[in-house]
């Protein structure tokens, strides 16, 4: 869809060669996601399905399910902004300065990726459990966050941490700091160039995160697990309803979960290229808006 | 310019979409949160669901004609394991019924939060039900696996979940060296007469007999669950060494000709723990409830609500009643095999124990 | 920013012109101290409450070095295949228009939706000897689930999204006209990809590749279910921090989680400071 915005360079698909190219490229592409992804997914929405539409709806209406459903999306509501503002804001630091211990920082960042999940899970119960550091001083003020939602808010935070800032970096450094440098030195202020200058350039990037990161926090399992404490329709988010139900030899049940999951990511995605769409009719409106900022910038004119 | 400043575009669409979805699912939860009722906390383990479901049903009903009070039980189901660490981690339990003894003395050395005495406090050292280690075979029992020794043929695979994350599975692994000892030894009483160079011997027989079962497991899953899903859903395996009540509970749910399950002549008897968590129950006030709610568990009652979910009752009137469904095989126990949990969970599945390096050495 | 702000800075960042360095700096590192650092201390403060000599023999048992191996090995693979096929896939979406594209699009992100156990259990019924693939693999000899094979079709599963997503915006940046230049001056459609198009996406290629490795390395939901878990085999090391979890031995676990966090730590330390230096270069010859 990024290619529909740039503009798809059919023209270089004349030759037989490239066509040749084009169609095993294509090809590979397709048959790789249809054996590592598709054939699983299928798998997944056939149990869901098996036993009729009704059985279906009456798993994804069941007062467990929604109660699960309402934990998770309440967890995302507030995981996924806390983790943009972050990401946008070390997006800034690292790929605008140069700074001694930017690695070190870049590293940090990525560090909760390969935290294992049930380590991202264990740190919280460290800190906040009864037999950790912090348990007997939230013990005598009857503040639960272990087993309860804050726990599962934070387990959450640190497993989705870095997904924006990761998908923002690579962007923005590529694309230097002439045009915001050139921007500050026609007067604009920081703001005005971040957004005017920056973050038209960067939000694909950047709706890329925040619809990667929206994703994982819905989907987190095993962190989640550990701090959950699993009591029924108070603590089971829907990855740990789909356990349950798995473990209650429900298959139908846990996949029509499961397919709620994915369709919620599929809306996601549905919102994202309608939002491009959108963009598209713009841009084509309005045909100088910059590719990006290293032609004719908008921030400079502004 | 400003207007096509879009970018906050999807992150407002993005959140108007949850905070929708969420005001949509809220209007389906739970409200049911009223002054008045109490609510209890029973922390359990997997198999437990579906039985405790019907039980708290029945003991609401009980409670509330004999104080007039109402009363939720909350459940919490996941590993036994896990279960008791997120007791000992906080998790304000108000009675735990868990898979073994072994986890609920965890509770107690790890976090003082129930009594050194809680086995002594209900009949039957607090189990009031219990259960045996049986085979689940495929249809017809093609593979004719009548007893342990065909476990250890080498034309047969085992499913049995692993020992380190599975309360489950120790019992599994337990019954088949109680097994040996037996064969070994002629009968298991001899375990307190013969001589110390006969006892090496059997010891000796009954690990290798482990190990060789253990050589015809191609997974070794998690969890029980997991093992049941395994055997019957991806139809890995011909035998699945499961609690009688999984096994039963498999077979109500999978259709009664699925698979076929095999009781050998001699097995565990598996009991099932329940305990009243000290310092939650006085904390919240709830320890009257908590400890009628384990007391309901002994009753005819709950006894029969017992029986029917697949665990063998205690009572002998009720057990009397359930007779076909329960056959009677010789039955040990681990307090007189293993001298009790802690003594098999050192030897056998602590770090560096048997079942470790009986894997080491296959891997040598 | 004032100059005299700027030569206070200079100490230890580069003088820039452009504003909000203390501010987005400061976010970060709160935020990065309060959500990731206290909470990973806690984890190094266990581990290390524990004698060195200790730590080193829990850390180098037998078992738990086996498992490295196979956590290591099979995240390597993994992120290796993704690099290669999920640069093909994003090239292919922003390059090539064709029929299910949009849906292809769409469906990068679902291994990131599911739950993990829903993406291993559905990946072990898939692989299995009985399922749908796993039938047509099996009389060649191939058993993918419950062997190592698995492990790595689970990794690369949940692993794939990082390398598509970040390639496929960083792809879609590509200078056109350098291209257009590279090409209308002879160069080989080879020899643009290489020179033209490579050294632009690679920082993303890069960032992707080390995201994947990262977070396959961690992996725990998918693995268990596809894996046969059988010690010394199909024996991954997060599962040995459950089994040592399981047995209430949080020292062991905090060990075997800082043993996986500091090799992580190096690893991706390394995958960056090589990328920065690279990316630094092509920077400077682009200017």
């Amino acid at each position: 869809m990024i290619a529909a915005a740039q503009g798809v360079r059919a023209d270089a698909a004349n030759d037989a060669g490239s066509r040749v190219v084009r169609i095993a490229l294509i090809g590979i592409s397709l048959l790789f996601l249809t054996l590592i992804l598709i054939v699983p997914v299928i798998a997944v929405l056939g149990h869901a399905f098996a036993d009729g539409l009704d059985v279906y709806l009456a798993a994804i209406t069941s007062p467990e399910t929604l109660s699960a459903v309402r934990l998770t999306l309440t967890t995302a509501a507030i995981v996924v902004p806390i983790n943009t503002v972050f990401g946008v804001a070390a997006a800034w630091a690292i790929a605008k300065f140069d700074f001694r211990g930017k690695h070190l920082l870049v590293t940090l960042i990525d560090l909760p990726f390969s935290v294992s999940p049930v380590i991202a899970g264990l740190v919280f119960v460290l800190l906040f459990g009864a037999q950790g550091r912090l348990g007997p001083w939230l013990d005598a003020h009857d503040i639960s966050i272990v087993f309860a939602f804050p726990g599962i808010v934070l387990a959450t935070l640190l497993v989705t941490f870095p997904y924006v800032a990761r998908e923002l970096i690579p962007v923005m450094q590529m694309q230097g700091r002439e045009a915001e440098e050139a921007a500050i030195s026609l007067g604009a202020n920081g703001w005005t160039t971040f957004f005017r200058v920056t973050l038209p350039s960067i939000r694909w990037a950047l709706l890329y995160g925040i619809i990667l990161c929206n994703a994982r926090a819905m989907g987190e399992f095993g962190a989640v697990a550990v701090v959950s404490g699993h009591i029924r329709g108070l603590t089971t988010t829907m990855p740990l309803h789909v356990e349950i139900l798995y473990n209650e030899y429900d298959l139908t049940g846990a996949f029509a979960v499961a397919s709620l999951l994915m369709l919620l990511a599929l809306l996601t995605m549905i919102a994202k290229t309608t939002i491009e769409h959108y963009g598209l009719t713009r841009r084509r409106r309005l045909p100088h808006i910059p590719r990006g900022p290293k032609r004719n910038d908008p921030g400079i004119s502004a | 310019m400003r207007k096509h400043f879009r970018i906050p575009m999807p992150a407002l669409a993005a959140s108007a979409l949850l905070a929708a979805l969420t005001l949509a699912a809220g209007c389906g939860g739970d409200s049911s949160a009223s002054g008045s009722r109490v609510r209890l906390l029973n922390v359990s383990y997997d198999p437990t669901r579906e039985l405790y479901q019907e039980f708290n049903a029945a003991f609401a009903a009980h409670w509330k004609a004999q104080t007039g009070q109402d009363i939720i039980v909350q459940q919490s189901h996941a590993g036994s394991g896990s279960q008791a660490r997120a007791v000992i981690d906080g998790l304000d339990a108000d009675v735990v019924t868990l898979a073994l003894a072994y986890d609920i003395d965890a509770i107690h050395k790890n976090s003082r939060r129930l009594q050194a005495n809680w086995q002594s406090r209900l009949p039957h050292r607090s189990a009031p039900y219990t259960s045996t280690i049986v085979f689940l075979v495929r249809e017809g029992n093609p593979k004719r696996i009548r007893d342990w020794d065909d476990l250890v043929r080498p034309d047969v695979e085992v499913i049995t979940p692993n020992p380190k994350t599975s309360g489950g599975a120790r019992w599994n692994y337990l019954a088949a060296w109680g097994y040996a000892l037996d064969r070994e030894l002629g009968s298991l009483d001899r375990l307190y007469d013969a001589a110390p160079e006969e006892l090496e011997r059997a010891e000796r027989a009954a690990r290798d007999f482990v190990a060789r079962l253990y050589r015809n497991v191609p997974v070794l899953d998690r969890g029980a669950r997991a093992s049941t899903n395994t055997f019957m859903q991806r139809r890995i395996g011909d035998v699945l060494v499961a609690w009688e009540n999984e096994a039963l509970l498999a077979l109500e749910e999978m259709g009664e000709g699925a698979a076929d399950i095999v009781v050998p002549s001699i097995s565990i008897l598996a009991e099932p723990s329940v305990a009243v968590v000290d310092t939650v129950v006085d904390r919240r006030g709830t320890r009257a409830v908590a400890e009628a709610y384990l007391r309901f568990l002994y009753t005819p009652e709950g006894q029969d609500i017992v029986a029917r979910h697949h665990f063998r009752p205690r009572d002998p009137e009720v057990a009397e009643r359930y007779r076909d469904r329960y056959p009677t095989l010789e039955l040990f126990t681990i307090d007189e095999v293993f001298g009790g949990w802690a003594k098999a969970q050192a030897k056998h599945f602590d770090d560096g124990g048997v079942f470790d390096r009986i894997y080491a050495e296959a891997s040598q | 920013m004032s100059a005299r702000a700027a030569a206070y800075r200079s100490r230890w960042v580069e003088p820039s012109i452009l504003p909000g360095f203390n501010l987005t700096l400061g976010i970060s590192v709160a935020f990065l101290t309060a959500i990731v650092l206290i909470p990973i201390a806690a984890l190094v403060l266990k581990a290390g409450s524990m004698p060195l000599d200790e730590l080193w023999r829990i850390a180098t048992e037998p078992r738990a070095l086996a498992s490295y191996r196979l956590s290591f090995g099979a995240s390597l693979i993994a992120a290796t295949l993704n690099a290669v096929f999920g640069f093909i896939i994003a090239w292919s979406l922003v390059r090539y228009r064709f029929p299910g594209r949009r849906f292809v699009d769409a469906i990068i992100d679902l291994p990131f939706a599911l739950p993990t156990a829903v993406s291993g259990i559905a990946l072990a019924t898939v692989f299995s000897p009985q399922g749908w693939i796993g039938r047509w693999l099996e009389p060649l000899g191939i058993q993918v689930a419950y062997s190592w094979v698995g492990v790595v079709v689970a990794l690369t599963l949940i692993g794939l999204p990082f390398v598509v997503r970040s390639v496929q915006p960083a792809l879609a940046e590509v200078d056109a006209t350098l291209e257009d230049a590279a090409e209308s001056l002879g160069a080989g459609r080879f020899m643009t990809f290489r020179r033209v198009i490579l050294p632009t996406v690679a920082p993303a290629l890069a960032t992707g590749f080390t995201l994947a490795l990262a977070r396959a390395i961690g992996e725990y939901g998918s693995v268990i279910f596809i894996a046969g878990n059988l010690p010394m085999r199909t024996e991954i090391t997060p599962l040995l921090i459950v089994i040592k979890l399981e047995q209430y031995d949080y020292l062991g676990a905090a060990a075997l989680g800082l043993v996986m966090l500091s090799i992580s730590f190096v690893l991706l330390l390394t995958i960056n400071a090589l990328n920065g230096w690279r990316a630094a270069r092509a920077l400077g010859r682009r200017r």
